[in-house]
């Protein structure tokens, strides 16, 4: 009888229409939904914010270049930074936490379902207020256009005289707008984390991931609130008149720098710690072994979240601090590279001895624990005070995070879209494409950004939008932006190949990678209940306990 | 393999988590206190950096009475939500009410002291950075108290249409919960711009 009913919801299925299928994904408050839907968003944003980056790579590939006048050079940085840092970082993120958590945990949905689906669209809307500032930003004035002042928007740029039109206020309330759908967010996982585990997911067997994903939650909170805050104040500035960022009246320009930065440094952390959650899920898998030191890594997470709270201002050395606020500054930031250091030690001694197999989701991990060890050792470097004063706002600071950024948190970005694709549209990606993916983004990402170092060492400012053909910096420019194509030709092959594996993929199963995780347990992709039963878990590698009942897991934690 | 395959439940008894919306609460709860620091912070910051007057020791006299009557309504929505829990709905509804025009009294309080203060002082936004924030400050705290009392004026109308049962005390004891948070602000907004500040 049941089976029956089924077999008639799913020919039901197959006849509706697409219009039927797409209110079907506008009104879910399915958790694996939202997810994609957060994913799908971000990629279209990541194509948009890739095209702005283009658009400055082919204006700088030779000196004194006329492809865009200096104003929409100007929109292009600010645009680019907000897009990929506020509308492909945070919701690819948060889309991943948003698809994967309930599913390892063993839970139905998140929390909130309702809250999930509002989150998003918050998000969503975000994006669009801040992209509609090309039409609108003209406002009645006739003047504006894009935001142009940067995308950490330091006063007094932001003031009214100096930013006319509208330009500044969608910039402003497209962050409110989408902060408050990641405030949202975040409540969300950290409610699910904590009151929705499945019956023996003890806090000390729960995956890295959910582990993860809690931390990020907490400094997603205490991050974005403030900026939340200090957007409140930019428009109480402009539309009210009130004198917060207003030195003529007494503001202070300084204090924008300092709760931006509360928000902007965290915020890196936030981004970077589900990056680590991929790679902590991936690299135990490829190697076939379990994580290595998993209560350090958690301790190390922990440690992090809380250091990196207290490191905002070495983004305001150049400012003119007090050199007991330097110090502060440079040692609580050299700080965090101690738990950093052990979570690298810690996925090589997972690598160490492993039966290492380097499919496309491995690639990018490896690729991120080589780039991410060199971006943190810049970082080292410019966290001294001295060293700062010399590259702060030179191609060096530009350099040193997008090696973060791209190097780091993309590479397990593209890793996670790898590993968990076959779960989450039943089929295999081709791995041949995989690799084409890899190899050419890897070249391209180091012509880029190996050589973006060197006219930052020579002395070429961030956000000028030509130079001079004398200065010495055309040939590391011209490596830059060739690079910038292998990227692209890249992202091409990732596109190409999602698109490919949805018709043409094979069947993934349930379980392609023989891992261990819950998410693996029910079939792919996944039924709106996600599991039929509850699962109940004894160890940290569930399914490593039901393949191997001889030898399970629970035996040894 | 199916889920099927996992073991049966069986200390599922003992298996006990932590309140959904007890935790979601405390979460928003946290955002808000960062939201707040922000704003507290950049009011202490800018005490006596004003160009120009008004300052706030001409202009500004201490709240008491809507400083109590706020502090109270804490109690008196503790001890409804108690009632309520004891199914004591009509304590309820009578402590509920209490709380409603406890909370009411105060806002009328903030609004009579930012007319005085804009008809007769000539203090707005505008004016200086005491001005900026100050209605930044304690607005955005008025803005949260309003919002609670929205909600319990809702709770307010189910409790007369006698929807109100005692199964909502697990719901309305999150809320107050939101409620404890906007008083326990409001002690430091009165400490900052009417003890400190002053």
């Amino acid at each position: 009888m049941a089976s029956e009913t089924i077999a008639v919801r799913a020919a039901e299925a197959g006849r509706r229409t697409i219009a039927e299928r797409l209110h079907d994904w506008v009104v879910t408050v399915d958790h694996k939904k939202l997810g994609i839907l957060y994913m799908l968003y971000a990629l279209c944003f990541l194509v948009i914010g890739g095209i702005e980056a283009t658009i400055m790579r082919i204006q700088l590939v030779a000196p004194n270049n006329h492809f865009v006048s200096p104003e929409v050079f100007n929109q292009m940085f600010t645009m680019h930074g907000t897009t990929m840092i506020f509308f492909v970082a945070m919701p690819v993120l948060i889309g991943f936490g948003t698809y994967l958590i309930p599913l390892m945990i063993g839970a139905r949905d998140m929390a909130f379902p309702r809250l999930n689906a509002l989150s998003f669209w918050l998000t969503a809307f975000g994006g669009l207020l801040l992209y509609f500032s090309f039409i609108g930003g003209n406002g009645l004035y006739g003047a504006g256009g894009a935001p142009d002042v940067g995308w950490f928007a330091y006063a007094p740029l932001t003031s009214p005289p100096f930013s006319l039109g509208h330009s500044t206020d969608f910039w402003t309330l497209g962050l409110l707008v989408s902060g408050f759908g990641s405030i949202g967010a975040a409540v969300n996982f950290i409610t699910t984390i904590l009151c929705m585990r499945c019956p023996g997911m003890t806090f000390g067997k729960m995956p890295l991931l959910a582990w993860m994903n809690l931390v990020m939650g907490g400094m997603l909170i205490l991050a974005i609130s403030p900026l939340t805050a200090a957007q409140i104040m930019l428009s109480i500035d402009r539309y009210l008149g009130g004198h917060f960022f207003d030195t003529q009246a007494g503001g202070s320009a300084v204090l924008w720098m300092h709760f931006f930065w509360i928000f902007g440094h965290p915020e890196v952390y936030v981004l970077i710690i589900p990056a680590f959650a991929f790679a902590s899920e991936i690299i135990p898998v490829f190697s076939r072994k379990p994580i290595f030191g998993y209560p350090v890594m958690v301790a190390a997470t922990v440690c992090i979240g809380f250091v990196s709270l207290s490191v905002w201002a070495h983004h305001m050395f150049t400012v003119g601090m007090s050199s007991y606020a330097n110090s502060f500054f440079t040692i609580t930031t050299m700080a965090v590279g101690v738990p950093t250091g052990i979570k690298i030690f810690n996925w090589i001694g997972t690598m160490w001895g492993g039966k290492i197999q380097f499919k496309a989701p491995m690639l990018f991990c490896i690729g991120f624990l080589v780039q991410f060890l060199i971006a943190g050792l810049t970082g080292i470097m410019l966290a001294a005070s001295p060293f700062d004063w010399q590259l702060g706002n030179s191609y060096f600071v530009v350099a040193h995070f997008h090696y973060v950024i791209v190097g780091g948190i993309l590479f397990t970005i593209f890793g996670a879209f790898y590993y968990w694709l076959p779960k989450m549209s039943g089929r295999m990606y081709s791995e041949t494409l995989a690799k084409w993916h890899f190899w050419l983004f890897l070249i391209g990402f180091h012509l880029t950004f190996d050589f973006m170092h060197i006219p930052g060492l020579l002395g070429m400012p961030r956000r000028i939008y030509t130079y001079e053909a004398d200065r010495g910096w055309q040939v590391w420019n011209l490596i830059v932006t060739i690079g910038v194509f292998f990227q692209a030709a890249g992202v091409l092959a990732f596109v190409a190949n999602l698109v490919w594996s949805l018709f043409k993929g094979d069947p993934a199963g349930s379980d392609p990678w023989d891992a261990w995780t819950l998410e693996w347990s029910t079939s792919s992709p996944p039924p709106e209940y996600d599991f039929a039963r509850t699962p109940v878990v004894q160890s940290r590698r569930p399914l490593w306990d039901i393949k191997h009942p001889e030898d399970p897991d629970w035996k040894y934690e | 393999m199916s889920s099927a395959a996992f073991a049966e439940p069986t200390n599922q008894g003992q298996w006990t988590l932590p309140s959904r919306g007890r935790v979601g609460m405390i979460s928003l709860i946290a955002a808000e206190s960062a939201i707040f620091t922000i704003f507290v912070v950049a009011y202490i910051f800018y005490i006596g950096k004003s160009l120009s007057g008004p300052a706030p020791k001409d202009v500004l006299t201490v709240p008491i009475f809507a400083t109590v009557c706020l502090l109270s309504s804490s109690l008196s929505i503790h001890l409804a939500v108690r009632a309520l829990r004891d199914a004591r709905v009509g304590i309820f509804g009578l402590l509920w009410f209490l709380t409603m025009a406890l909370g009411a009294i105060f806002l009328i309080g903030t609004g009579l002291e930012w007319r005085r203060l804009i008809f007769h002082e000539g203090l707005t936004v505008r004016t200086n950075l005491f001005g900026t924030t100050y209605y930044s400050l304690v607005g955005l705290h008025a803005f949260h108290v309003t919002v609670g009392l929205l909600v319990i004026a809702l709770v307010m109308a189910f409790t007369l249409l006698g929807k109100v049962t005692p199964k909502y005390a697990e719901r309305l004891e999150v809320f107050s919960l939101y409620w404890h948070f906007v008083d326990a602000v409001w002690i430091v907004v009165f400490t900052v711009v009417y003890l400190v500040g002053r």
